[in-house]
C-alpha cells in the first residue's frame, strides 16, 4: 500500500468544494485571524489553473487590484478556506490560463459558459 | 534517549491546527528487534542492538543466523546499535513507533544521496565568479585561488576542493514529529531528512 497516500489520507481532510476549472470566476472565502480574532476575507477573480492532485491539489485565481495583476495560490483542502463560491462558469480552450498575464482590459474577458 | 531505525518513505504536506500548510516526511520505523545487548563487563561499553527490516533465511550467512537465533527472532537487513536507551531491555524485545508521541522532537541520521564528483560551486557552496562578463569565458564556477605562493609553498591540509558529494552520514536534529500510527508501523516528522526513499534512518529521541 501506498504509504505516503495513507499518511495523506489520515491527516488531511478532504473538502467538499464546488466543481470548477480554469477559467471560472470564483470568490474564495478565506480565514484570516487577527489576534485570537477571526474574520472572512473575500478574494474573487479567475481560476488560471488547478495544479496537482489528490489531497495537495492548489488553484490560483487571478484578479485585477487597482490596475495591477494580483494571483493567489490556495490549496483547496486548507482549513482556512470558508467556502468557494462560484460565481460564473467561462469558456476557455485550456487547462492554464497563463496568457491572461499579457492581457488586460476588453482583451483578458473570458466567455461565459452555460451549465 | 530512545531510537529506532526506519525506512524513508516519501515527503507530502499536511495543515497543522493554524491551517499552516507544513512539509513533512513519513518514516516507516520498526517494529525493531533487540538481538544484542553489550555490557560495560562483556563489552566494556553498554548498547542495545536493535534489528529491522525481514530478510529472507537463504540470503542469511550462517553466523548472522545464530545471532538472530538467540535472540529468538527472523532474520533482519539491518543492525544498529543505540548507546543510550530510556528503559531496560532484554534480548529478543521489541520496540515500536510507540516510544515517540506527537509533539516529540526528535534528531535524524540518514545516508544523504549519491552526488558524484562535484565542482566546489555545489560541494561547498562557493560563489563563483559571480558574473559572465570582465573577460570571462571558462571560468564561471572556478575555485579560484588555492593559497599564497612562495610561502607556504604548498597547498594547507582541508583546502575544499571538488570531489565526491554526497553519500554521507547526516543528521538532522530537531524535528517536530507531527503524527505517529502505530498500526502501520509510522511516524511523521516535520520537515526534509537525508536519503532516497527507501533508505534506512536512524531516528533518535
Amino acid at each position: 500500500m501506498d504509504l505516503v497516500k495513507f499518511v495523506e489520507e489520515q491527516a488531511v481532510a478532504k473538502k467538499t468544494v464546488p466543481a470548477f476549472k480554469a477559467g471560472d470566476t470564483v470568490s474564495v472565502h478565506y480565514k484570516i485571524r487577527e489576534g485570537n480574532k477571526e474574520r472572512i476575507q473575500i478574494y474573487q477573480g479567475v481560476v488560471i489553473q488547478r495544479n496537482s492532485t489528490g489531497v495537495n491539489e492548489t488553484f490560483t485565481v487571478r484578479k485585477m487590484s487597482n490596475g495591477v495583476g494580483v494571483e493567489r495560490i490556495f490549496p483547496l483542502n486548507s482549513p482556512n478556506i470558508d467556502k468557494i463560491e462560484v460565481n460564473s462558469f467561462g469558456k476557455v480552450r485550456r487547462a492554464k490560463l497563463f496568457y491572461l498575464r499579457e492581457l488586460t482590459g476588453k482583451a483578458a474577458r473570458i466567455k461565459t459558459r452555460r451549465v | 534517549m530512545s531510537g529506532i531505525i526506519g525506512k524513508k518513505v516519501g515527503m507530502t504536506s499536511i495543515f497543522d491546527t493554524d491551517g499552516k500548510n507544513i512539509p513533512c516526511t513519513v518514516i516507516e520505523a520498526g517494529p525493531c528487534v533487540v538481538t544484542q545487548l553489550r555490557t560495560v563487563d562483556q563489552d566494556g561499553y553498554a548498547a542495545v542492538q536493535l534489528a529491522f527490516d525481514e530478510k529472507k533465511e537463504k540470503n542469511t550467512s550462517g553466523p548472522l543466523k545464530g545471532h538472530f537465533a538467540k535472540a529468538n527472532t527472523t532474520p533482519k537487513r539491518k543492525l544498529v546499535e543505540f548507546k543510550t536507551f530510556e528503559d531496560e531491555k532484554s534480548l529478543g524485545d521489541t520496540v515500536t513507533v510507540e516510544i515517540f508521541a506527537e509533539g516529540d522532537f526528535v534528531d535524524v541520521v540518514g545516508t544523504s544521496k549519491g552526488k558524484g564528483f562535484q565542482g566546489v560551486v555545489k560541494r561547498h557552496g562557493f560563489g563563483g565568479v559571480g558574473g559572465q562578463t570582465h573577460g570571462q569565458h571558462n571560468r564561471l564556477r572556478a575555485p579560484g585561488s588555492l593559497g599564497a605562493s612562495s610561502w607556504p609553498s604548498r597547498v594547507f591540509k582541508g583546502m575544499r576542493m571538488a570531489g565526491r558529494t554526497g553519500g554521507d552520514r547526516v543528521k538532522i536534529q530537531n524535528l517536530e514529529v507531527l503524527k505517529v500510527y502505530p498500526e502501520q508501523n509510522l511516524i511523521v516528522v516535520s520537515g526534509s531528512i537525508p536519503g532516497a526513499k527507501g533508505s534506512y534512518v536512524i531516528v533518535d529521541k
